[in-house]
């Protein structure tokens, strides 16, 4: 693959990547959202394996498969087992509307560019200049974490949080080192598990995932 | 025992005892937890005679320096105080059938991987693994918090999970963002995040690179470490977690969360000099004793309350830390520690009371001195140490925090903390007072039980060597004084 080619690559999916982020706020099914999530999650993947091809490292490709594994695999998974599992957690009920929600993310995205400047003057090799589309997914995931009722779209905002920092270690570095990933990797998937545990344990105790119900502990 | 053994030890004694926990019979399981705890206040001791001349032990992706070596005898200590008492809370939480026997079972798994979270955190050489031994504490502590499964636990949990994770993604950020500094200076692989390596290396990380890392490191571990405004999980989780958890919870892993700052701060004081992260942990401290004083004032519910004290108390050590200097780090070390064990009696002993009175309000609780005479003088004696009273350890390091601060010119910065400090004794005391001391409820269908009380007896003796220790070091610190000048050093960055 020429190098031209391999650069557009990049740039298309790392375009896409943003792209899945702005159709998470856009969408209201949670179906969708899991869908998006792992489109996502294999984009991710692409990111990694470009790179990897980049700099030739059988490791880093290792990575990249361990990752379109976990992303793009287990992780959707297991938020469809929630999704089954817990009826209520069909639709997800936004705080702030569709279009504001859009209009919120424009805005983040330009705050993801301002706050990643020194990354991309740090960052050597020409995909360090794509590092904003990673900090700008972090800054969305927060923007759902937050302004969603649901417990599985708090789910939802945590993992594109980490899509989005993984972005970042990957474009603006070539990825973690191997051991770190591995341990990282780990995390999240527990992370992820525990999640869908205390999901189904909100259903039974409270009845439904709303987390508005979550009132029994205030000062 | 060798070197080596003792930086090992820490992490593999608890593992080694959750193992057993998992085919041992609770008891049997329960003793095994207590050795391990105390194998790894052991090793702590053990790597404290080997670095405290400024000496480090390096081993694999373990590393160990006189910081190191007294984060891990904070950590000992107070997890075997823990653990012990956590025998008789296991003994009474079966005989009253609040726990299962395979409930117990997980439990005991669950404290000792927690356990061995938080010594790999410490020992850590690499920033990467730090934070993944951080954020594998969140991860087997939600059904810890989440252990009894009522509404308000549950509830508990899920804030405690999603907002640690969501806090520690941060600090992520910002070691990827150290990593990629440390890169741009031309290591690779493992080597650019150790932290031998970084911090040789600090003049030469892009200045603007790490105040970027500094800040979301910062924002991300002072989220575990329950530094306000990042602090709103913490009193849920500190008062739903079974007392021997809230117990570690509160007097260690917010530490040990703490010491990631401390690392960072060493490296980034030199890349950026001292007043950037002074200024932040200045916000952060003040924040965290305003948001305690305030709330303590009105609090209602005896487990909270000590929460709130635990944000107090780290707001006390934020600003030490900001203070800087040999004094000022020494006394926030000396916190650390003396925090850890007053805090680990306070909340073992209020599972006591929760257990005798089963009520969570302080209300519910009057008149305990006339009751259960026994277990009023030990909860009294902990908040005492806790509100910072001669002879206890809290008295000493809180002086040298405000000496340290008048003499670095951050005399207004004391002051306003010290005056919150004051709002927050006079609260804590009165609520204590009500208490021990108050009318005792009228009706007898609340207290008066002695049949629950009577299963204390081998159960006050972990409660009591807390205690001593609390005072054994507010009196004389003896061969600890040299490790923690050590200590200090380091953590000031030499």
């Amino acid at each position: 693959m020429s190098h031209d080619v391999s650069s557009q690559l990049l740039n298309l999916a790392c375009g896409l990547f943003l792209l899945t982020a702005l159709g998470v706020l856009w969408r209201r099914q949670v179906s969708a959202l899991v869908s998006l999530l792992t489109l996502q999650g294999a984009l991710l993947t692409t990111i990694a394996v470009l790179l990897a091809a980049e700099h030739h490292s059988a490791a880093a490709l290792a990575v990249a498969a361990g990752i379109g594994i976990l992303k793009a695999g287990i992780v959707p998974w297991m938020l469809r087992r929630v999704h089954r599992l817990v009826p209520d957690a069909r639709e997800t009920r936004p705080l702030v509307n569709i279009s504001a929600s859009i209009l919120a993310a424009a805005g983040l995205t330009l705050l993801g560019y301002a706050a990643a400047r020194p990354l991309v003057a740090a960052a050597s090799s020409a995909s360090g200049r794509a590092t904003p589309v990673g900090l700008a997914v972090v800054l969305i995931g927060f923007f759902l974490a937050a302004t969603r009722q649901r417990a599985i779209s708090q789910i939802i905002g945590v993992l594109l949080i980490d899509n989005g920092i993984a972005a970042v270690a990957f474009l603006a570095t070539g990825g973690v080192p191997l051991v770190v990933e591995l341990g990282v990797s780990a995390d999240l998937a527990l992370a992820v598990l525990v999640l869908q545990i205390l999901t189904n344990r909100l259903h039974a105790t409270f009845g439904s995932t709303d987390l508005d119900e979550l009132r029994e502990l205030h000062d | 025992m060798r070197p080596t053994v003792a930086l090992y030890a820490p992490a593999a004694a608890p593992f080694l005892a959750a193992a057993f926990a998992a085919v041992l019979a609770w008891r049997t399981a329960a003793w095994a937890s207590v050795l391990a705890a105390a194998a790894t206040l052991g090793s702590g001791i053990a790597l404290a005679a080997h670095t405290a001349h400024g000496s480090t032990l390096t081993s694999g992706f373990l590393r160990a320096d006189a910081l190191t070596a007294y984060l891990l005898i904070a950590v000992g200590a107070v997890a075997t105080i823990a653990c012990w008492a956590g025998v008789s809370h296991l003994r009474d939480e079966l005989t009253a059938d609040a726990t299962a026997v395979g409930a117990a079972r997980r439990y005991l798994v669950l404290v000792q991987l927690f356990l061995g979270c938080m010594c790999l955190a410490v020992l850590a050489d690499n920033l990467g693994l730090l934070w993944v031994a951080v954020e594998a504490t969140t991860i087997v502590t939600a059904f810890l918090v989440g252990h009894r499964r009522t509404r308000e636990s549950v509830e508990a949990a899920w804030k405690y999970v999603v907002l640690c994770s969501v806090g520690i993604a941060i600090a992520f950020l910002g070691t990827v963002c150290v990593y990629a500094a440390a890169v741009a200076t031309g290591a690779h692989g493992v080597t650019a995040l150790n932290w031998t390596y970084l911090h040789a290396h600090a003049a030469e990380l892009d200045p603007d690179l790490i105040r970027l890392a500094a800040g979301l490191v910062l924002l991300g571990f002072g989220t575990k470490a329950g530094l306000a405004p990042m602090h709103s999980w913490l009193p849920d989780a500190h008062s739903q977690a079974p007392a021997p958890v809230s117990a570690l919870m509160s007097g260690v892993l917010l530490s040990v969360a703490f010491y990631a700052i401390l690392r960072y701060k060493t490296m980034t004081d030199i890349a950026l000099g001292p007043d950037y992260t002074r200024t932040l942990l200045l916000i952060a401290a003040l924040a965290s004793l305003a948001v305690a004083a305030l709330l303590l004032i009105a609090q209602r519910d005896y487990k909270r309350l000590l929460a709130y004290s635990s944000i107090e108390h780290m707001g006390l050590v934020a600003l030490g830390t900001a203070v800087g200097g040999r004094l000022a780090l020494a006394s926030v070390l000396l916190h650390i520690l003396g925090h850890g064990l007053a805090k680990a009696v306070a909340f073992c002993s209020a599972g006591k009371i929760l257990h005798t009175v089963r009520s969570p309000h302080i209300d519910a609780v009057r008149g305990l001195a006339s009751r259960t005479p026994g277990l009023a003088a030990h909860f009294g004696l902990a908040i005492a140490a806790l509100l910072g009273m001669p002879p206890f350890a809290l008295f000493s390091s809180e002086l040298g925090i405000a000496r340290a601060g008048w003499a670095g010119g951050l005399g207004w910065a004391v002051a306003a903390a010290f005056v919150l400090v004051l709002v927050a004794f006079t609260a804590v005391a009165r609520h204590t007072a009500a208490m021990l001391l108050g009318e005792q409820p009228g009706s007898p269908s609340t207290g008066g039980e002695p049949a629950s009380t009577a299963g204390g007896g081998q159960g006050w003796l972990p409660l009591a060597v807390g205690l001593a220790a609390a005072v054994a070091l507010g009196i004389w610190l003896g061969p600890l004084q040299r490790i923690l000048d050590a200590a200090a050093l380091i953590a000031g960055g030499s």
